[in-house]
């Protein structure tokens, strides 16, 4: 068991590296590190100093160790507009994408299964039909149409909902939430609607074919034969056998909420990480490209390699092969 | 001919009205696409036949200052949106297109590397492979834009945009091509037409790409359809997004952008046709898409 954590752990450490050594090609030479450290300003001789003490004319290996050391530290140079720190910037802003990415996830999840057992178990229905039918219209739209089109509904017609920003926020040291305040949590249904549709009608299929296989199993016509009541049998016997790949499928899925939050984060013009990369993108602000590839490229290897390790401690059949592919 | 009608392919479609009714969509909305300069009554991308007071006219009612009428309305600059709509499609489309054949030849080619020499070379492009496929492939696209723009010199960037466009959707979408191809290059080159033709002392390269290409094409053809529709979305969200095509050719992407901003203002229409004609076109590949891979390969499902 300790073999197979530690060398998964080896791996993520791996592909880190490589996603740090794509970064860093992309900062030292689509960018310009002197730049992103000094502005625009900066005089010849200034350039000169900075260019020996960040060691670019060193071995160029050395340079990317330097790189990965400093960003172990959180330095990623500064943005080349305003000349902010990048780590200042992103962390500015994180508070943002993470409540509109958690909250669209609660949404998915919760939204997700409780449909998925639903056209489940009533198998047929007018209602069945008309949520299956329209999750593959969600499935097809692109996640900035959907965007616009509740936007047009709720907020145009029926002026019912903020369509944009985050509306008041409370601070809490650094962290800033809209969890507290009426306006901010109006603000935030829109936005995780938006980025929670397509993962909800993933976990919904999921949910659906998962209930499906374990209806038909001994363990759920023996309670019926004993007379349990058919709410008992799908919350009590059916619903924890489908969870564990459910909750895998939102786990994997929280990494392409983070890169979708981009998209969303234009459409309502939400202050968070996404919308400072694709700012970035059109400015080519390589600095925050570069430390946005970094940070995206790290929660997605964390997350990947947290499921990993789940999946081991719950399914011990996955330890035995593990070990046996290894002998 | 005969052989196709015939064939299992068209006797499921026949049978298929879903398949029926999107391939009838596809087909009309690529050849609407095609002819645009006869269909559309003006040029939007032609400056010189633009008429600013022709701005926010509504669909089907005269405009206040000159008296025209146009089908779907225009947009802030007097564009006629029945006619910028067709002319954008066709920018979408051969976006889309140009970036499927990227991402097939370079998914094709390396997958059947992979798969036929094996080695480091195999672990190499399939690690990568495996990296790339971490990250949604529109962060991915993003991503190239960003960095392609950034080695251009800032002269010829604005000219440039469709190149990197296609460049980037290309880039981010090889890794199902060279994934499938090389799973089955793996199970053809254990074959005894190979090993036979390896007696006869043919060379690598010949033995790859005149025997073992044919034999892995045909699931080509379904990811090929799949990438098309993720291309097209690909191509509208990063016009939407404002990193894809210039402003002065816009494409659906572009049009439901300029829709948005005049959506509290009243005029709807601005976004609803360039929105209506994206779903249509972007739910039609995907069901036809789907009925594809169900009929050609009922494993996939």
């Amino acid at each position: 068991m300790l073999i197979i954590i530690f060398r998964r752990l080896l791996q993520a450490v791996l592909v880190l590296l490589f996603v740090a050594l794509i970064s860093f090609l992309i900062f030292r030479f689509v960018g310009n590190p002197v730049e992103s450290l000094l502005g625009q300003e900066a005089t010849v001789a200034q350039r000169a100093a900075l260019e020996e003490a960040l060691g670019l004319n060193d071995p160029i290996h050395i340079q990317y160790a330097d790189f990965v050391w400093r960003a172990l530290q959180f330095d990623f140079g500064n943005s080349y507009r305003g000349a902010l720190p990048v780590a200042e910037l992103i962390l500015l802003r994180l508070p943002a994408t993470l409540e509109l990415a958690l909250t669209s996830a609660i949404f998915a999840l919760v939204f997700g299964v409780i449909a998925g057992i639903y056209t489940a178990i009533n198998k047929g229905s007018f209602l069945t039909n008309f949520i299956l039918s329209s999750s593959l219209i969600g499935v097809s739209l692109p996640t900035f149409l959907i965007g616009v089109l509740l936007i047009w509904i709720f907020s145009v017609e029926l002026n019912w909902l903020p369509s944009f920003g985050r509306g008041e926020v409370v601070s809490l040291g650094w962290w800033s939430t809209g969890f507290l305040t009426s306006s901010g949590l109006k603000s935030l249904i829109l936005p995780s609607i938006t980025l929670g549709l397509y993962q909800m009608t993933l976990i919904m299929r999921l949910t659906r074919s998962e209930m499906l296989e374990v209806l038909r199993q001994d363990y759920i016509r023996l309670p019926r034969a004993l007379g349990l009541s058919s709410r008992q049998i799908y919350v009590f016997h059916a619903l924890p056998n489908i969870l564990i790949p459910v909750i895998t499928i939102t786990g994997l899925q929280v990494g392409s909420i983070i890169a979708f939050a981009i998209i969303t984060e234009t459409v309502f013009q939400w202050p968070g990480v996404g919308l400072l990369f694709i700012n970035a993108v059109y400015f080519v602000d390589i600095p925050v490209m570069s430390a946005y590839l970094l940070l995206v490229g790290f929660t997605f290897v964390i997350i990947n390699l947290i499921v990993d390790l789940l999946y081991l401690a719950i399914d011990p059949r996955l330890r035995d092969t593990e070990l046996r592919s290894e002998v | 001919m005969r052989r196709f009608l015939q064939s299992d392919l068209f006797y499921s479609f026949r049978y298929s009205p879903v398949a029926i009714v999107s391939f009838v969509i596809i087909v009309f909305i690529i050849l609407t696409a095609i002819f645009a300069d006869l269909i559309a009554p003006n040029n939007p991308f032609d400056p010189a036949s633009l008429n600013l007071m022709n701005g926010f006219t509504p669909p089907m009612q005269a405009n206040d200052f000159t008296g025209e009428t146009f089908l779907m309305g225009t947009d802030d600059q007097g564009r006629d949106l029945f006619s910028t709509i067709l002319y954008g499609l066709r920018i979408s489309l051969f976006v889309g297109v140009m970036a499927v054949m990227l991402a097939m030849l370079l998914g094709v080619m390396l997958g059947l590397v992979a798969g036929f020499v094996g080695g480091w070379i195999d672990s190499f492009i399939m690690r990568f492979a495996d990296i790339q496929m971490t990250f949604p492939s529109i962060l991915v696209a993003m991503l190239i834009y960003g960095v392609a723009k950034g080695i251009l010199p800032p002269e010829v960037r604005y000219e440039m945009s469709i190149a990197v466009l296609i460049m980037s959707i290309g880039l981010s979408e090889w890794v199902p091509f060279a994934r499938t191809v090389r799973g089955s290059t793996l199970v053809e080159k254990e074959k005894e037409y190979i090993i036979a033709a390896k007696m006869v002392g043919l060379s690598r390269y010949q033995i790859m790409i005149r025997h073992i290409l044919p034999n892995v094409l045909s699931p080509v053809l379904v990811i090929a359809t799949i990438t098309f529709a993720l291309a097209i979305i690909a191509e509208a969200t990063l016009s939407f997004l404002g990193v894809g095509v210039p402003t002065t050719k816009p494409s659906l992407g572009t049009l439901i952008r300029i829709g948005q901003d005049f959506l509290f203002s009243g005029e709807w229409w601005i976004l609803f046709f360039p929105a209506v004609t994206l779903l249509a076109f972007a739910l039609s590949i995907n069901l036809f898409g789907d009925w594809l891979r169900d009929t050609l390969n009922p494993k996939l499902k």
